[in-house]
């Protein structure tokens, strides 16, 4: 049979931003896929390097759109470790609370993303629908929906207002009472069983190789998570468990990402019940005059689709002399997908890469 | 894999009888959170034009703009923000670091126009602009705009708690006042290098001081100076206006600190204390300054008075190259700064640091000898290019009241307990008067009273016309007087001195203040005379004001010299006044009566002696 190229994206329905893939195809065979990042290129690392600490801070959280919160907390816990700022106990709570709820809104959003590419349109509906009941919190807590600018250097913003327990409780009563309704048509449904399982599998061994994170790694079947690993926030404070599945495929990666929520669901209830008083922020320096010594540090959290890390160079001024971040879907977008697209067919294409959990802006940076 | 049933999607059909959850907006409103960052607001009242929202915006979105409307004077700049919505990220970095406050965002965040230059705005609020800001009545969502918004709508504000400057200064560490009122040690012990850094480094660079001062000190530079830990570099940007900084250090009025925007909701930042520590750290001045005297221009001027005025005076046209004599009738350099502020505030070595390093340029002092009796006035002017007055209040001024002649009067009080012989004090004091001065003298009668008559019953009372609210003094004067126990009788005035049959004095029978200025502002204070109240004491002080003595002025000369309405030497843009040649400054020109206007009097005399000179 002939071999024919195919282009997939930018500027394609079943894309995940501006992305796109090359495919040569053999029939409806994937014969071979080559990532094609470049086309989100904003230059954030270099934009860095002019901007002072302080402004910094705005901004890093645009790196990614779907997930800003987890590059915002990067960012303040690389220049607390070089600037040697410490985190108020409440702080670290208020943290782990606000990034569990980042999480969950984000898998929420995947979720619509990826029953909205397979067609369960009703699925897609509540997933966005329960997302803005998360946005809905933010707002409150921080003024913003979707850029929170919340978690800077010091601690967080400003402290949780009055009766705002109580709201997270709700929200997440209301959205947990709809989790048998999704089982039902979306994780246990017979349909998606068949559209999803034995697609995109790949090995433990291949996704160790190719340097895979987050839930692409636990459904393989390797227990890793940073917030497990490498606690940072107030993540070592409380039990949970790490939720794994053993296929490798795009059933188990999306049955983890459900997984996930509901242990971060429990993990908020349990982070609230043991939430200290006291203050969220420990003043940093004079903004204008703030230089931090020679230094670099490396810190890595787990973001809701895997490890995220940040290099972070001072060279003794009032900007960061180098930043560079290491986001999860810089290998699920290049190596992974390249991997499990092949021998797949045509019509898979973007299951397997919403199941893989990439965002574009996060390649491009 | 089990419960992938075929049939449990259909429980979903469900949904279709339950109410949709979508809002239908506009027509269904949705409440923005409290802490929406929308849109800005910003009161122009508070708003000091300090700009420090522009600085640190990430966007460039803030420019400070002009506002001719508005008046530009201590504290504030005629400067508003302006933002540019092409650019701004609504991160509220502006809010958090708004000294007063005033810059906050709104719930608002609707603006649809035709005009892209509409998204450039200034903003103001509701107050200055009813016109824009709707009630809820009047308020439609689909009418929302830049110039629709709804009233009492604010979002994001600035909290202190989350700030990003420090409120709170470095605190100073000082004698405990049970120990420092019984004897004349220095009250301030001064800031560490550390605590120096410290408060340093809480100055936003705003530049507001920089206006308020009289001289125009470069603050900021010395201030990065210290927290850059280099006092030399600080020492230097300094002398470039200021040449007594361990004077000024102490007892500068600080017109800066009344300025600084971080006073506004905290505390000011301690420009003074830190000038102070800048002065006294280094010890050399000669090695540390690397200043030199300009070549030689040949041209001779005398200084009459070695006050503030003077030394910097003759310090500046040193450097130009001129040479310079100045004349004093104290032994020593200082002026005013040698024999009023006592011991405790301004000792004597940090006085004589400044007048040698001055000294050491060239400038010949020569002390002891007084204009008008030693030396003569006419004779100066003949000898010299150029004369400068800067002579000063050294006069007090007397309440008038009956028997006023038994009570003591504040400098010669003074001026004796700082260089001459110290006083035998009463047991009980009165002093007249509200002012610095006042608080001074009687500071200085107390630490008398406790060396004269240790363990004894003593008291020190003070009688101002001014209420609490209006009195000259400094706050932290006021403060550290009452630290240390002095009683204050706000709001009397004198009626009259009362003896004993001896002839001594028995007390001071006072009157209620009705009150103390007029409509236009000016002193004039009225009584209610039948409310009297009598105070006991065995001493009284007064001190209720100073007046120049120009009695060294030959009377053909005096009648030369124009004075000014408020009976000020007048002076013109350069600093000399009505008779050719003499120019002044100080207490005897401005009306201000402090050291560091004296100082801003002598840079513009400078320049114009140097013009003058020159043939410019």
């Amino acid at each position: 049979m002939r071999e024919l190229e195919l282009y997939f994206g930018p500027q394609h329905l079943g894309m995940v931003g501006n992305f796109s893939i090359t495919l040569n195809v053999e029939g409806d065979r994937i014969v071979k896929a080559t990532a094609n990042p470049g086309f989100l290129h904003r230059g954030f690392e270099k934009l860095m390097e002019q901007r002072t600490w302080i402004q910094n801070f705005p901004l890093v959280c645009r790196i990614n759109v779907v997930e800003p919160d987890h590059m915002e907390l990067m960012y303040a816990m690389a220049v607390e470790k070089l600037a040697g700022i410490e985190v108020p106990e409440r702080a670290r709570f208020i943290r782990s609370i606000y990034l569990e709820l980042a999480r969950i809104g984000s898998h929420l959003f995947g979720l619509w993303a990826y029953a909205n590419m397979l067609g369960f349109d009703t699925v897609a509906n509540w997933a966005m629908y329960h997302r803005d009941l998360v946005l809905d919190l933010f707002e409150e807590l921080t003024g913003g929906r979707v850029y929170h600018i919340y978690i800077w250097p010091g601690g967080v913003r400003r402290d949780f207002p009055e009766g705002f327990k109580d709201r997270i409780i709700n929200t997440l009563h209301t959205i947990g009472s709809c989790v048998p309704d999704y089982d039902n048509t979306f994780f246990n449904n017979r349909v998606f069983y068949k559209r999803a399982k034995n697609i995109g599998k790949i090995t433990c061994e291949e996704a160790k190789r190719m340097g895979a994170v987050g839930q692409v790694l636990r459904a393989t079947g390797m227990k890793q998570d940073i917030r497990k690993t490498e606690p940072y926030a107030a993540y070592d404070q409380v039990d949970w468990e790490i939720p794994v599945r053993t296929d490798g495929d795009a059933y188990s990666r999306i049955w983890v990402v459900r997984d996930e929520m509901i242990e971060s669901v429990h993990m908020i209830f349990k982070l609230l019940d043991k939430m200290p008083e006291g203050e969220v922020y420990n003043k940093i320096p004079n903004p204008f005059k703030w230089k931090i010594p020679d230094k670099d540090a490396y810190v890595r959290c787990e973001s809701s689709r895997g490890e995220l890390g940040l290099y972070l160079v001072s060279n003794g001024g009032d900007k960061p002399y180098r930043a560079h971040f290491r986001t999860p879907s810089y290998n699920h977008g290049l190596t992974i997908l390249e991997k499990a697209l092949e021998n797949e067919s045509i019509a898979d294409v973007g299951n397997i890469m919403i199941s893989l959990y990439i965002t574009a802006p996060e390649i491009d940076r | 894999m089990t419960g992938n049933s075929i049939l449990s999607p259909f429980n979903a059909v469900k949904y279709l009888f339950v109410k949709p959850k979508t809002i239908r907006y506009p027509f269904e409103p949705k409440e923005p959170a409290q802490r929406y960052r929308g849109f800005h607001v910003n009161d122009w009242e508070k708003c000091t034009g300090c700009g420090n929202c522009a600085d640190i915006c990430p966007n460039q979105a803030i420019q400070m703009i002009k506002m001719p409307e508005l008046e530009s004077k201590s504290g504030q700049k005629n400067e508003r923000p302006r933002l540019d919505y092409g650019r701004c990220c609504f991160c509220g970095l502006c809010v958090d670091i708004c000294p007063p406050g005033s810059l906050k965002l709104t719930r608002d965040y609707f603006h649809i126009h035709f005009d892209p230059k509409t998204f450039v705005f200034i903003p103001k609020d509701q107050k200055t602009e009813p016109g824009k800001y709707m009630s809820a009545e009047d308020y439609s969502v689909l009418k929302a705009s830049l110039s629709h918004r709804k009233k009492d709508y604010e979002g994001f504000v600035s909290d202190l708690k989350f700030a990003l400057f420090e409120p709170d200064r470095v605190t100073m560490p000082m004698i405990d006042p049970d120990v420092r009122k019984l004897s004349f040690i220095e009250q301030v012990v001064g800031y560490n290098p550390e605590e120096a850094k410290k408060e340093a480094s809480r100055c936003l660079e705003c530049r507001l001081c920089e206006e308020a001062c009289p001289a125009h000190l470069k603050i900021s530079d010395y201030i990065q100076a210290i927290y850059e830990d280099k006092p030399e570099e600080s020492l230097k940007k300094i002398y470039e206006d200021n040449p007594i900084p361990s004077i000024c250090g102490r007892v500068c009025m600080a017109y800066c600190e009344q300025a600084c925007s971080l006073s506004i909701r905290g505390e000011a930042l301690s420009v003074r204390w830190l000038k102070r520590y800048a002065a006294d750290t280094i010890k050399d001045f000669i090695t540390a300054l690397e200043l030199k005297p300009g070549t030689s221009t040949g041209k001779k001027i005398a200084v009459i008075g070695a006050g503030p005025g003077g030394l910097s005076v003759a310090y500046f046209l040193r450097l130009k190259g001129h040479e310079v004599n100045v004349y004093d009738a104290l032994p020593g350099g200082g002026g005013t700064m040698r024999t009023g502020p006592p011991v405790y505030r301004l000792p004597l070595e940090s006085i004589d640091k400044d007048v040698n390093y001055i000294r050491s340029l060239g400038v010949e002092f020569i002390f002891n000898t007084r204009i008008g009796k030693d030396v003569f006035f006419e004779d100066l002017l003949k000898e010299y290019d150029a004369v400068f007055l800067g002579t000063g209040n050294t006069k007090s001024r007397s309440t008038k009241v009956k028997n006023y002649e038994k009570c003591e009067l504040a400098f010669d009080f003074l001026s004796d307990n700082k260089i001459g012989k110290q006083r035998k004090v009463g047991k009980e004091i009165i002093v007249i008067g509200g002012g610095n001065v006042a608080l001074d003298v009687a500071r200085e009668a107390l630490r008398l009273q406790n060396i004269q008559y240790p363990g004894e019953n003593i008291a020190v009372k003070t009688v101002s016309l001014e209420d609490w609210h209006e009195m000259p003094a400094t706050k932290e004067e006021i403060e550290e007087a009452k630290e240390e126990k002095i009683q204050f009788n706000p709001a009397w005035g004198p009626k009259e001195v009362v003896l004993d049959n001896d002839g001594n004095v028995k007390g001071l029978l006072c009157k209620k203040v009705k009150s103390v200025f007029d409509k236009e502002g000016r002193f004039a204070p009225t009584f209610y005379e039948e409310n009297e109240m009598f105070l006991e004491g065995d001493m009284i002080i007064e001190a209720v004001g100073q007046a120049p003595d120009f009695s060294f002025i030959p009377e053909n000369l005096f009648e030369k010299l124009e004075f000014t309405e408020r009976k000020k030497v007048k002076v013109d843009e350069k600093g000399m006044t009505s008779i050719r040649k003499v120019f002044a400054g100080g207490d005897i020109v401005n009306v201000n009566l402090d050291a560091v206007t004296a100082i801003a009097d002598a840079k513009v005399a400078s320049v114009g002696i140097d013009a003058f000179l020159s043939g410019k």
